[in-house]
């Protein structure tokens, strides 16, 4: 069996009390999946924090999720500025968000360096004027 | 320790106490939140001082027991439905950080 689930949500990219929803969601469907609830912690914090980037960073995209049987998997896409130095960006404490999200908590520069502790497989694609694909998976044990 | 006994250890202001069962096992202190989502464990109770919807999120993803909010913060009331909505205890404690801290510390 390959996949036995997708979900796909559309992340806004103005709305910053919303962001968070389609993480939320997700927990609440691997949950009825019968899935352990340290996998679902690793997936949807994962999750979120790629959700929040496209928001504070690329002015929204989309989240798809797919659940195989051995691995969930989370694609972050979207076509905002783009990230010049992925390396830099991977780095703990680095980060550019403004000030104004800062102030709400944002702007760590935890985020990527979290998604990447939590995945048991992490690829960014990003070129610079065109956007930023992540693809991220957690194995089921 | 249960969330209820914590309420009196520290004399809380309940705001949102949906999941009154809860277990707390450890304790979490910080307002960043991808600090909070990257170190913070299941169960642990999280003290901060940050008051924005994207706190109830945080929480439920992270697993925390409860939010503890220090120095007497308060909540907007759409946080407060947001949190009572997606099952997440919060409190509010007239004391800082560290004091809430050191009490939680001879409970657990
Ligand atoms: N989808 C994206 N598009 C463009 N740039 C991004 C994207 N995601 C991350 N970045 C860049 O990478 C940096 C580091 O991201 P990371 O998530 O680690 O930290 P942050 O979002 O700045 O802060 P935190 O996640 O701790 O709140 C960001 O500040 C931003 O410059
Ligand atoms: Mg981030």
């Amino acid at each position: 069996m390959s996949e036995v689930l997708n979900f796909r949500f559309l992340v806004d990219g103005e709305d910053f009390t919303s962001a968070g929803q389609a993480s939320v969601k997700v927990k609440k469907n691997l949950r009825q999946l019968g899935i352990s609830p340290e996998t679902i912690r690793r997936v949807s914090i994962a999750m979120y924090e790629g959700e929040i980037n496209m928001v504070i960073h690329a002015r929204g995209g989309v989240a798809d999720v797919n659940v195989a049987e051995d691995y969930v998997e989370i694609v972050l896409a979207d076509k905002g500025p783009g990230i010049k130095d992925i390396n830099q960006a991977m780095q703990e404490g680095f980060s550019t968000a403004p000030d104004s999200v800062r102030s709400l908590g944002f702007g760590a520069g935890m985020g990527l360096p979290n998604m990447k502790r939590y995945t048991d497989y992490m690829d960014i694609q990003s070129t610079v004027g065109e956007g930023t694909t992540i693809t991220m998976r957690v194995n089921i044990e | 320790m249960t969330i209820s006994k914590l309420c009196s250890v520290l004399d809380a202001k309940v705001l949102s106490l949906p999941d009154d069962t809860r277990e707390i096992k450890g304790v979490y202190i910080g307002d960043l939140l991808s600090w909070v989502m990257g170190r913070a464990k299941a169960d642990d109770a999280w003290i901060t001082i940050m008051s924005n919807i994207n706190v109830v999120a945080v929480a439920s993803l992270s697993d925390v027991s409860c939010i503890i909010l220090a120095e007497g913060v308060e909540l907007d009331d759409d946080v407060i439905a947001t949190a009572k909505a997606k099952f997440i205890n919060i409190i509010s404690v007239d004391k800082g950080a560290y004091e809430i801290a050191a009490l939680l510390s001879r409970e657990l």
